[in-house]
């Protein structure tokens, strides 16, 4: 009996060939968009996620705060080098302590020039930004101590001014200074905030201090970038940091700071909330979808309620058991059902990656949401594939084949 | 005894104040091997008759005893094995499957039987043969006039082999001509076969091919009241 239900079924498949394409067509969009939105916002947050995590882990910026003078004009309060020192010397719980100032300015070598960030760096700046050279070297200790005129670029920065050609050893000609270029970075990508990390120039930050933004006052550092140990209280590091600073300004109790500390665990934090939030509307735009395909499938399958009312009048009259009826519905709503559900998965799979990597954000396959909008809507088919036939099998056969 | 017994056989559509009486304590006894003409005007209750004849529907009160069996005492699965295995259909609107071939049509009562491919095959073959249809087996029901339709279906109802054919107003739909043959297929089963065949008809010209005329009029047979 079963066997013939399998043969019933399968007959009457390739009979209504055209209802049992549009009935698995609802599906495949159903399935198919849910996967792909849900693989498309998975791997957005995955690229965001390691952006971040480029910037290094457990890192604290100290950065000027803007203070707003009465007069309309805003002043920042940078830090000294006496500032930073007294934070390495004093906070236990750090690894490395990097002070930095950086400016824009125009690189130039050859007939090329680039507009590129100059930053002034001390060798701390490898570990907090977790830097790795991609050719030549790091600076020498005298070449900070003395403030040599070399420099390492980033990728883009060597792109744009070599095209290919090896800078080592070239002299680039950055503001009014020339300087030897020492190595490359290895490529970072693009930043938490979309910026291109590459596009960079560094120097010692004595060279920087003289040559690229020359300035008299002691007060010549942008920020302090400060890499807490593993496992150590991002949190806790960062309040003796403020300690050590208001102390050392004379900042009253009461008092606002004239600095900020920015935690790289707390924006990690705040964007990966925010691209949860983002996968959460990707995904409610595919369930849109899904339940379109689904009143798709209920549409196709109850419009042909009526030849299939007559269908089953027809069996019961020449002798068809009720169960042997819906025996035969049952395995056809499953086939058609679970046929365009495989078929949705494997298409939205190589939709998923081409479009992944049409964006240029990395490929991720969440195989639960596969199953779930696979299991969601193979039960809309075969509910509305079967619960009509249900109905029509327990009338009297001249009342289904009467059907209107 | 009696192939087909009736008795006070009372149909009811509806209830209370809306309730239609078709049928009004019918008493029918057709002897194994007849072939007969149920007639009567449109409302007069023969169609409801047959459906109850047929085991496609069943009364609101009475007794019908199909070669001794109580068919009303039977349940629904039991009266499904009984059309399954006696009773062979002739539908006015024939009734086929759309898009199917003609001799899948005809197999679909002896699959339901659970007849091997290969008897299948070839009973349904011979069927179609029977009724003027060799060579179209493979054509579907959109690819057939109604008179080759109608003689699908009388193959697919003579294919089993029943007891008892019921044909409800088969001639209905179609011309003259093509309802000749179609009785004089019917005639031949009744003869050669000694099927007993049951046919509702409105037409005095087709019911003269049966060898009774049973008259119906007002839910009982005429001259009842």
């Amino acid at each position: 009996m079963i066997l013939n239900a399998f043969m019933l079924a399968f007959r009457q498949i390739r009979r209504n060939l055209l209802r049992a394409v549009l009935t698995m067509l609802g599906i495949i969009i159903g399935v198919g968009s849910v996967i792909v939105m849900i693989s498309l916002g998975n791997g957005t947050t995955q690229m965001v996620k390691d952006q971040i995590s480029s910037l290094g882990s457990n890192i604290i910026m100290v950065l000027p705060s803007r203070s707003f003078d009465p007069g309309g004009g805003s002043r920042s309060r940078r830090f000294t080098q006496r500032e930073a020192d007294a934070i390495k010397d004093r906070v236990h719980s750090l690894k490395a302590v990097s002070p930095l100032s950086s400016k824009s300015v125009v690189a130039k070598f050859a007939q090329y020039n680039t507009q590129t960030q100059a930053t002034g760096i001390t060798s701390d700046y490898f570990i907090v930004g977790g830097w790795e050279m991609a050719q030549g070297r790091e600076f020498t200790d005298s070449e900070y101590r003395a403030g040599s005129n070399v420099c390492i670029i980033g990728e883009s920065v060597s792109k744009a001014l070599f095209k290919g050609a090896s800078p080592l050893g070239a002299k680039i000609k950055v503001a009014d200074m020339i300087c030897d270029s020492v190595g490359v970075l290895k490529s970072k990508g693009q930043g938490g905030m979309g910026n291109d990390q590459d596009d960079v120039i560094l120097f010692p930050l004595k060279t920087f201090q003289r040559g690229i933004s020359p300035t008299k006052s002691l007060n010549n550092i942008n920020m302090i970038m400060v890499s807490v140990e593993d496992g150590a209280d991002s949190k806790d590091a960062g309040s003796q940091i403020t300690n050590i600073l208001r102390d050392m300004r004379n900042i009253k109790s009461g008092d606002r700071d004239t600095f900020e500390i920015m935690d790289t665990k707390e924006i990690q934090e705040t964007v990966s909330s925010t691209t949860r939030m983002l996968t959460v509307f990707l995904g409610c735009i595919a369930g849109v979808s899904l339940l379109v395909g689904g009143i798709g499938i209920m549409n196709i399958m109850l419009v042909s309620v009526t030849e299939r009312t007559k269908e089953i009048g027809t069996r019961l009259a020449v002798g068809a058991l009720e169960k042997e009826v819906l025996l035969q519905f049952l395995i056809e709503s499953i086939t058609i059902s679970s046929l365009g559900g495989l078929i949705g998965i494997f298409l939205s799979f190589f939709i998923s990656m081409g479009m992944a990597k049409l964006m240029s954000v990395p490929f991720v396959y969440d195989v639960s949401i596969a199953v779930i909008a696979f299991i969601f809507s193979a039960f809309i088919g075969v509910f509305f594939g079967y619960l009509p036939a249900k109905r029509a099998s327990q009338l009297n056969p001249i009342d289904a084949l009467r059907h209107e | 005894m009696d192939f087909i017994k009736l008795r006070d056989i009372v149909k009811v559509y509806g209830s209370g104040e809306s309730a239609f009486m078709a049928l009004k304590g019918v008493n029918v006894d057709i002897e194994a091997g007849e072939f007969v003409a149920l007639m009567g005007p449109s409302g007069s209750g023969k169609s409801t008759m047959a459906n109850i004849l047929g085991c496609l529907d069943v009364a609101t009160s009475g007794k019908y005893y199909f070669n001794g069996v109580d068919v009303f005492s039977l349940s629904r699965n039991e009266t499904a094995l009984l059309r399954r295995h006696y009773i062979g259909f002739i539908f006015q609107g024939f009734n086929l499957l759309p898009r199917t071939t003609a001799l899948e049509n005809v197999e679909l009562p002896l699959l339901y039987r659970g007849v091997p491919r290969k008897t299948r095959r070839a009973k349904s073959l011979e069927a179609l043969d029977m009724v003027g249809l060799k060579g179209w087996a493979d054509h579907t029901s959109a690819q057939l006039s109604g008179g080759q339709q109608q003689r699908v279906a009388i193959a697919r109802a003579i294919a089993s082999n029943p007891l008892f054919l019921l044909a409800d107003e088969p001639t209905g739909n179609l011309d003259t001509k093509r309802s000749v043959e179609i009785m004089e297929i019917l005639t031949a089963l009744n003869r050669d076969m000694g099927i007993t065949i049951l046919m509702v008809t409105h037409e005095p010209d087709m019911a003269k091919y049966a060898g009774r005329e049973i008259h119906f009029l007002d839910g009982n047979l005429a001259g009842a009241q």
